[in-house]
């Protein structure tokens, strides 16, 4: 079974400050009209960075950048998967932040996508830090519950299970089925209606 | 826990394996697709270089977006244009079966499902739509899913699923004259509420059951939703054998000897066990119409309104919402309520029951003059059949549409909406605001019975009421 485990991630952050950003924010409501994710990346915060010309995710001092630092109650409001996929597609492995609104969480989990939950004064620090010296290397380490930088090691909350099927690779929940296709096959075979109740083919 | 009901012998049957998650890998026996929610199940797929595991347990076809009136591409409203195309090409790159229009076979994945004998006693059904649960009336577990889950089936023809606690509700003794199937389910989720079925499947059994057609089962089934119980079905008897025989895809010969046989060792045993049981006398049942903004919100037609004190905490506030959106108030009854658009459709009520039912009361009648009605029905061989016996030209004669099958204006997916605040009696399943396209159009919900008695009297009116029809 292939395994996509997630343990540590490495690099620099792009800083978002400020509070309640909703998924309509993250990816405006006239981008659900597509039919699938491909180049939903586009349509990250798109409508801010149009009005906002040194927007944390155009400025070229974060290019590069697979983590996220972002404040209180992300990804509120509507529940589209969009915007959590459009994060991942940009690139963004991992989000640090002081709280994250529910469904958005569990939309980033089943993408594998992990959150981390630090205190106000941290996550503060860790956007100035950011913000200060954007070419900081940050380490998010999942199972240490940790994200560092220099000597600083500050800790993160991440919840228990999501924080388990990370490090054994089974937060892929598409995989899991993936690897138990022999039983499928096997299962499918006891089911008389699989072959309509034909005693021949079974 | 309960043992040895129907869901728990499918459930173990299908069964593959037990994940970390603590769910269960769960084999589906059948999954129906529709233009809606699978672009992005099948790009998921192309992203992981899948294919679909099961092609030949997968069959398609269109119905929500589709117009009821022109049918000639390209569409007018161009996100339906590329969902249709979409679709088509998915299938065809996949090799999945599809019922297109010219087919013939075309209509509701859910009344195409059973109309075909696709949907069989003992199988597991999944739909990226939540009135799966129709299917229930087979005697299968049929319940809706998400656009990842729809994904995961395709790629894997699995699930990962919680099993689900089992709730029996028996309805005894015989239902009133002039009482049906819709007013059953509504009352069902009048009595346990709209969330009463949360972590439940229902089985639904007792005499009234035993004495239901099979298309009235569907009505029931596909309301389990709104109650909150994913999943709702009656146990396979006589009555469900009798319905499947010769259908196109059910077995023939000494296969279809075989089938019944598994059929009847799939059905819930004597000595089966429930978390849970409600009952209901039938005689308790009068024909059912919903005054509020979700399907909880209904009353005894003849009944007044209730008060609400009668609802507690949140309830309350939706219930103040539904009187004041639905403008309305308690006490008063809800007969006389003046409506403006007539709609008997939807996968609750397009079958040929359904218009039967409807074109009995209509003929002789005329629609009244201030509403618009529209009769859709399920699929293009339920159409067919209509056609044949003349029921199109019942409606047609008394003034109402006849339109193409699809879902049509139980949501506002495609051109049949309501306009501003008109306020509709209708076949479907949902009155939740906005949920027939218009923002401030308002949905009652009722039986055709109900449908054709209000549409001939202009207002929501008894339907055992109407005059002796020759
Ligand atoms: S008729 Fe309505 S409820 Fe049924 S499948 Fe179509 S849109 Fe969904």
């Amino acid at each position: 079974m292939s395994t996509k485990r997630i343990e540590k991630i490495v690099g620099k952050a792009i800083p978002m400050p400020r509070d309640d950003i909703d998924t309509d924010r993250i990816t405006p409501a006239r981008f659900l009209k597509s039919i699938t994710f491909e180049g939903i990346e586009k349509a990250l915060f798109c409508d801010e960075r149009e009005n906002t010309p040194d927007h944390p995710v155009d400025n070229p001092a974060h290019k590069g950048a697979n983590m996220m630092f972002v404040g209180k109650n992300f990804g509120s409001g509507s529940s589209r998967e969009h915007a959590p996929q459009a994060l991942k597609r940009f690139g963004i492995d991992v989000l640090i932040g002081v709280s994250f609104a529910e469904i958005f969480a569990g939309n980033c989990f089943a993408i594998g996508v992990p959150l981390g939950v630090a205190s106000a004064d941290d996550v503060n620090a860790l956007i100035r830090q950011a913000q200060e010296e954007p070419e900081t290397h940050f380490t998010v380490d999942i199972g240490n519950s940790t994200v560092s930088y220099g000597d600083r090691v500050i800790p993160i909350d991440i919840q228990e299970t999501r924080k388990a099927a990370f490090l054994a690779g089974t937060w892929d929940m598409l995989a899991n089925l993936r690897g138990n296709l022999p039983q499928v096959e096997e299962v499918a075979t006891r089911l008389p209606y699989v072959t309509n109740f034909d005693s021949e083919a079974q | 826990m309960s043992k040895n009901t129907l869901y728990d012998k499918v459930w173990d049957s299908h069964t593959v394996a037990r994940l970390d998650s603590g769910q269960d890998q769960i084999f589906i026996g059948l999954h129906l697709i529709h233009e809606v929610t699978t672009p992005q199940a099948f790009g998921m797929l192309k992203e992981i270089g899948s294919g679909v595991a099961f092609p030949g347990r997968t069959i398609g076809t269109v119905d929500h977006i589709i117009p009821t009136l022109s049918q000639i591409r390209p569409y007018e409203d161009d996100q339906a244009e590329r969902m249709m195309a979409a679709l088509e090409q998915n299938v065809n790159e996949f090799g999945v079966r599809f019922l297109h229009l010219d087919s013939g076979k075309q209509g509701i994945v859910h009344v195409i499902g059973p109309e075909l004998g696709l949907s069989q006693p003992g199988m597991t059904i999944a739909c990226g739509d939540s009135h799966t649960s129709t299917h229930g009336a087979m005697g299968s577990l049929g319940f809706g899913i998400g656009t990842t889950e729809v994904g995961h089936v395709l790629a894997t023809q699995t699930l990962a699923l919680n099993r689900l606690k089992v709730k029996r509700i028996e309805v005894t003794g015989a239902l009133s004259p002039g009482v049906t199937p819709k007013d059953v389910t509504l009352r069902v989720i009048h009595d346990l509420g709209i969330k009463g079925g949360l972590g439940f499947a229902y089985e639904y059994g007792g005499d009234v059951f035993d004495a239901m057609s099979m298309e009235g089962r569907m009505t029931v089934c596909n309301m389990s939703i709104e109650g909150g119980a994913r999943i709702g079905y009656v146990n396979p008897d006589q009555t469900t054998f009798d319905y499947l025989e010769g259908r196109e895809f059910s077995p023939e010969g000494e296969a279809w000897e075989r089938g019944v046989a598994y059929w009847r060792e799939i059905a819930s045993g004597d000595d089966a066990e429930y978390d849970d049981v409600y009952e209901i006398a039938g005689e308790s049942i009068e024909p059912m119409v919903t005054w509020g903004i979700n399907p909880g919100h209904s009353v005894g037609i003849s009944q007044p309104l209730p008060e609400v004190g009668s609802f507690a905490g949140e309830d309350r506030k939706t219930a103040e919402h539904g009187y004041e959106f639905m403008d309305l108030r308690p006490g008063e009854s809800i007969l006389g309520t003046k409506v403006d658009v007539a709609f008997l459709g939807s996968c609750t009520n397009s079958r040929i029951s359904d218009l039967r039912e409807g074109a009995r009361l209509m003929k002789g009648n005329k629609v009244h003059p201030g509403v618009r009605m529209l009769v859709v029905p399920g699929s293009q061989q339920v159409k067919q059949q209509a056609e044949d016996e003349g029921l199109h030209e019942v409606f047609t004669e008394a003034g109402a549409e006849w339109r193409e099958a699809g879902c049509s204006m139980c949501l506002g997916m495609n051109p049949d909406k309501l306009v501003g605040a008109e306020r509709s009696i209708s076949t479907s399943n949902r009155n939740f605001i906005g949920r027939q396209g218009s923002p401030r159009g308002r949905t009652h919900l009722g039986s055709p019975a109900v449908v054709v008695s209000s549409a001939v009297a202009g207002c929501i009116a008894d339907p055992r009421e109407m005059g002796e029809q020759a």
